[in-house]
């Protein structure tokens, strides 16, 4: 089971405990830099970015940059990198990390080919890596740690887990949490291809043991049907903690992709009401709106009190 | 995107699947011609992107020239699942022995491709019965394991081998063009014991377009389709009157799904991705300005980083422009605020606090 706490924050005595090393792959792009920017702003300890052609030089007259993650990884001993490179040069910049020793890869590009996904999964599976995406908004601790585009004012640190295949929902209901008074002790962007690096379930086997874990949210859409067997494995593992789930995509048409490369139903697999379905079964509550997860949520802790 | 059958059935020609002689043609002087050349009887069956084509009356016989002057403009006109004919198919009749199931297909929860067999074929996946599954990678299939779903599936004499071939060319196929779905639906064996390719469905990952410049041809897109995608913006095209946008894929959907429990009927999805800037929302609303039946427009931004100000602009900029002379609704979560709806004011956008308070207005709105 991978220990995502121990990856993102260390143990304590170490070193670089609570501050790990990130490398940010094509930070001298724009979307690479602006949000290299935003990380350091967030407290994230960037230590080195990459691109092909520009090293030796110094992001922000601090971060140096260097040609590959081979060198990177050398100097810097980071286990964390975060890749910006347009989804055509994807393969190759994740395999670049992966050899390179990278242990926790956090995949931002939209539009991966799905046979680069695969690929970049079978190599890390070898190497023993955690992919977080393709197309994620990333993964953050709030507060402490954020490796992805979030923008910081949605979230506040504290004891629910929230997991999202998509962005924006993300933020939106960590927003309502947050000034519902529910913060976030982590919230992990799945991501909204076909073929997640992790996926809902292994996500939930992430954050399913945090001792002080308060609850659980999870932002579900139509596509696929790993919500169905996150529901599943909540119900065979026991698992009590108060969760709420949320369903984007009941009024989507069949057989039309929303937006997300993963975001169609075909036939009835990936509806939304399989899923709603089989929350249900689960006795998960599933919101409507966005602005009813953290009133349900507050309902369930009722009852578990 | 979907293929149609005689685009899929070209792949498989491409790739040596045995098929029946077949032609389409997109009207009824052509397809006269092709009668002629493919001879009585034959199948017509419309060319649409969705399945249920039998059922809807989408696939007819044709014994002479009377039956086909009847029924070719029939099938044309058809609108199945709300997809208009896009070509007609006249394809040879076939003397079929046996109906089988076979399709490779990207299994998402497993995170690999999936061989789906059967031997009792020719209905929709849902219903096919004892089916064969064996997980297959990245897709590629030796010749033991299409030996062992062809025993299975309890193939005797030279069916056998013929099967492993199609199976063999069916997975090159699959990660040559990186299919996400190739399906052969029946695959028949015929009374001389041939196996034939009667059905053809193929799903590309639009993902990999840019290393397939063949399947281009293929692409069916609108021209604001088209438009939509060049500026990086997702937009599926709904029948309501009330054009929704956002940012993000997830949100877009949540307000369209809000909307419908409002009563209210989405006439698009228009993700404009993660960021918004003036330009993007003033590239939106164009795109709006030339779908027909919208009465207004919904949207719903959470800007983290962007200054609502900056969308307020784009608004502004569209009325002034003439580009746009309908309501918008507009939730704005994002900095600046109280200066947007200050700079708005007096205009037809209104801006709301929650994105509740704009579909109720926008509800109401389109209906006066």
């Amino acid at each position: 089971m991978t220990d995502i706490f121990g990856l993102l924050k260390g143990k304590p005595g170490e070193p670089d405990y609570e501050k790990k090393g990130v490398i940010v792959q094509g930070i001298t792009g724009a979307y690479g830099s602006l949000h290299a920017k935003q990380m350091m702003a967030y407290g994230t300890n960037v230590v080195a970015g990459v691109t092909p052609g520009k090293g030796g030089q110094k992001f922000e007259d601090k971060v140096p940059i260097y040609n590959t993650m081979q060198e990177a990884v050398n100097a810097t001993n980071a286990k964390i990198s975060i890749i910006f490179v347009p989804a055509k040069f994807f393969l190759g910049a994740a395999k670049d990390a992966l050899n390179a020793g990278i242990k926790l890869l956090v995949a931002i590009p939209e539009h991966v080919p799905i046979r680069d996904t695969m690929e970049t999964l079978e190599l890390a599976k070898q190497k023993g890596a955690v992919v977080i995406g393709p197309n994620t908004p990333g993964i953050m601790i709030p507060e402490l740690i954020k490796i992805g585009i979030m923008p910081p004012m949605p979230f506040k640190a504290g004891n629910i887990a929230v997991l999202s295949k998509s962005g924006t929902l993300l933020y939106e209901i960590s927003d309502a949490l947050t000034n519902s008074g529910f913060g976030q002790s982590i919230t992990i962007g799945i991501g909204g291809d076909p073929v997640n690096g992790t996926r809902l379930i292994d996500a939930f086997e992430m954050v399913k043991d945090i001792p002080d874990l308060e609850g659980l949210v999870v932002v579900g859409e139509i596509g696929g049907d790993s919500e169905e067997i996150l529901a599943q494995r909540i119900i065979d593992s026991g698992f009590n903690k108060p969760t709420v789930a949320y369903i984007a995509g009941r009024a989507a048409p069949k057989e039309k992709r929303m937006g997300h490369a993963g975001a169609i139903v075909m036939g009835t697999y990936g509806s939304a009401e399989s899923k709603v379905s089989m929350f249900n079964k689960a006795n998960i509550p599933v919101a409507k709106r966005p602005a009813e997860v953290p009133v349900l949520l507050a309902g369930k802790m009722e009852k578990s009190d | 995107m979907q293929l149609l059958e005689f685009q899929a059935k070209e792949l498989f020609r491409e790739y040596g699947i045995n098929l029946l002689d077949s032609i389409s043609s997109t009207n009824i002087e052509e397809g006269r011609k092709h009668a002629k050349e493919l001879g009585y009887p034959f199948v017509i069956k419309i060319q649409v992107p969705v399945g249920g084509r039998g059922k809807a009356g989408g696939i007819q016989k044709c014994q002479n020239d009377d039956e086909f002057e009847l029924k070719y403009p029939q099938v044309m006109d058809l609108t199945i699942k709300g997809e208009k004919a896009r070509a007609i198919l006249l394809e040879k009749m076939a003397d079929i022995k046996k109906e089988l199931y076979l399709s490779l297909f990207l299994n998402r929860s497993k995170r690999c491709y999936t061989i789906i067999a059967s031997a009792e074929g020719g209905v929709e996946i849902e219903s096919v019965k004892n089916q064969i599954i064996k997980e297959v990678g990245l897709g590629d299939v030796s010749d033991e394991l299409a030996r062992e779903v062809a025993k299975e599936m309890k193939l005797e004499g030279n069916t056998v081998e013929q099967f492993v071939d199609t199976l063999k060319k069916l997975s090159k196929l699959t990660i040559e063009k990186e299919a996400e779905l190739v399906e052969i639906n029946p695959l028949a064996i015929m009374q001389d014991d041939t196996i034939m390719a009667l059905d053809g469905k193929f799903v590309t990952d639009d993902n990999s377009n840019f290393r397939h410049p063949e399947l281009q041809k293929y692409q069916e897109k609108t021209a604001i389709e088209e438009q939509a995608e060049k500026s990086g913006f997702s937009l599926v095209e709904l029948d309501g009157d009330i054009a929704v946008v956002g940012n993000g894929a997830g949100l877009v959907m949540s307000t369209l799904d809000m909307l419908s429990d409002n009563g209210g009927k989405p006439a698009c999805f228009l993700d404009v991705g993660g960021g918004a800037t003036t330009e993007s929302v003033y590239e939106a609303l164009t795109l709006i300005s030339k779908l027909n039946r919208v009465k207004g427009i919904l949207v719903n931004l959470y800007g983290g980083i962007v200054k609502t100000t900056v969308v307020a602009e784009a608004f502004l900029k569209a009325y002034e422009n003439n580009l746009i002379d309908l309501p918008v609704f507009s939730r704005l979560k994002g900095t600046e605020s109280e200066k947007a709806k200050e700079m708005l004011q007096g205009s037809r956008t209104k801006i709301f606090d929650s994105v509740e308070e704009a579909i109720n207005a926008a509800v109401m709105g389109v209906k006066k």
